[in-house]
């Protein structure tokens, strides 16, 4: 019972300041939010091209195997020297911190937006592109009237995948010199300090589950009544 | 050529003397990346199908197994060790608790989905050759729904694969040792050997699986053929 007193305690006094929680809270979704703007950015277009002309097949399945394959705590690592070798040829002011932790994040965020866009426009029912052929879409229209908005419930799962993923690795950042709410896990190790470890678990848990939930709700709202139930059955598939 | 082998020869890109010259403390790692990972899913397997079976006899208990398991699965893994680290320490035990909760969703989901997906027909002829429930479990469910919980288990071993590393914050991790030390000493080799190395578990595990995936289920295959 102490130690919840105590973890209480801690909430009430370490809120404020550059090293309260709230800054944490902050810098975890400000990197969390970046990166998932900047792979859905990237990966959404070209998944949807790709889908669009049906090309790149092989390619998509090498990114699902690689994807899932690649460590995340390696991919931050590797994220490092790559940034201290773009500080030190001038192009980064700072190689530690926010840098790898981006570059990691956006990495990470790639993959389920862009197989999920990509299996989500290939997905479509054959028939409803024929038919919007035949009313004379083509090329670009095509995609952004009707494939697009057809494979959106599909995208948006592929978001929140990427999503939940990016704010749990965003932890990570700690290690590489960012702050987020790992400093509070990191620094709860070094110190043996259990309090602390624990007020940093207990926040970022909320936080990746808000996030799920939230992305969820969005997703939901995506759908066209007409269309809930055959929907929901594709993005159970792509999952 | 010359710029790969410059590349290789430079001192600050990767260093393979230094590799050369730790190949037992890189066999010994991977050893321990691919003990912990059994455990995990060994350990994940045999809970997973207790909690499928209840699932599957009772299901209105299926949704909260799913519902629990998935919020094991939302949080992420550093914050899951955080939470055991005050009452496991730094241990294996820790490890292994974080790992096994991470398989779970995957497993459940699959065995679960692997014996709903068994034609009707398949569980109605059994029925009335005379298999009781228990039999019709080991001897025909589980069987044919091997397929669908093997694809499951090659997830949750990749995922352990990379999740192992993880682990190198807190204890061992297995290659996850070298791209922890290589992080705290600014050292390249180690940081790109400990992440191909955790890649190539992965791939092998991977590869490992779908052998034994064909070797247990031959009627896919033959099914296959006649098609």
């Amino acid at each position: 019972m102490d130690f919840f007193a105590e973890l209480g305690r801690w909430f009430l006094e370490n809120w404020s300041g550059d090293h309260g929680w709230l800054i944490r809270l902050w810098e975890h979704v400000e990197i969390s939010g970046l990166a998932v703007i900047a792979a859905a950015a990237v990966a959404i277009p070209l998944g949807a091209w790709l889908g669009h002309t049906g090309r790149g097949g092989l390619a998509v399945i090498s990114v699902v195997n690689i994807g899932r394959a690649l460590p995340s705590f390696g991919i931050l690592a590797l994220a490092l020297p790559l940034t201290i070798w773009l500080h030190q040829v001038g192009l980064l002011s700072s190689g530690l911190g926010f840098a790898p932790t981006f570059v990691a994040l956006f990495a990470l965020g790639l993959p389920p937006v862009f197989t999920n866009t990509y299996a989500g426009v290939r997905g479509i029912d054959p028939e409803v592109v024929e038919a919007a052929r035949g009313m004379g879409f083509t090329g670009s229209r095509l995609l952004r009237d009707v494939e697009f908005p057809l494979a959106l419930p599909v995208i948006l799962t592929g978001v929140r995948v990427t999503a939940v993923q990016v704010v749990a690795t965003a932890t990570l950042g700690a290690l590489v010199g960012y702050g987020g709410l790992g400093r509070f896990i990191i620094d709860g190790f070094a110190t043996q300090n259990d309090v602390r470890i624990v007020a940093g678990a207990l926040l970022v848990a909320i936080l990746s589950i808000i996030t799920e939930v939230s992305f969820s709700l969005v997703e939901r709202c995506s759908l066209s009544p007409g269309i809930t139930v055959a929907r929901k059955a594709d993005a159970a598939i792509a999952r | 050529m010359t710029l790969l082998a410059q590349a290789a020869g430079d001192p600050r890109f990767f260093r393979w003397d230094w590799v050369w010259s730790h190949l037992d403390l890189i066999a010994q790692k991977v050893g321990e990346h691919l003990l912990l990972t059994g455990i995990a899913l060994g350990v994940g397997l045999a809970i997973s199908i207790a909690l499928a079976l209840i699932g599957l006899r009772f299901p209105k208990t299926y949704p909260p197994i799913t519902w629990v398991t998935g919020l094991l699965y939302t949080i992420p893994s550093l914050a899951l060790f955080a939470f055991l680290v005050p009452i496991t320490g730094f241990t294996t035990l820790t490890s292994e608790i974080g790992l096994v909760s991470y398989t779970l969703l995957i497993l459940v989901r699959n065995i679960v989905a692997g014996v709903q997906g068994i034609d009707p027909a398949v569980h109605e002829s059994a029925l009335g050759m005379g298999y009781g429930r228990r039999r019709l479990l080991f001897e025909i469910e589980l069987p044919l729904a091997l397929p669908v919980i093997l694809a499951g288990l090659r997830i949750a071993a990749v995922t352990t694969i990379g999740l192992v590393t993880v682990t190198a914050l807190i204890g061992k991790g297995g290659v996850g040792y070298f791209i922890l030390t290589g992080l705290n000493r600014f050292f390249d080799t180690e940081i790109v050997l400990g992440s191909v190395l955790s890649v190539l578990i992965a791939v092998a595990v991977d590869l490992t699986l779908v052998v034994l995936e064909r070797w247990l289920t031959p009627w896919t295959r033959q099914e296959r053929g006649a098609t």
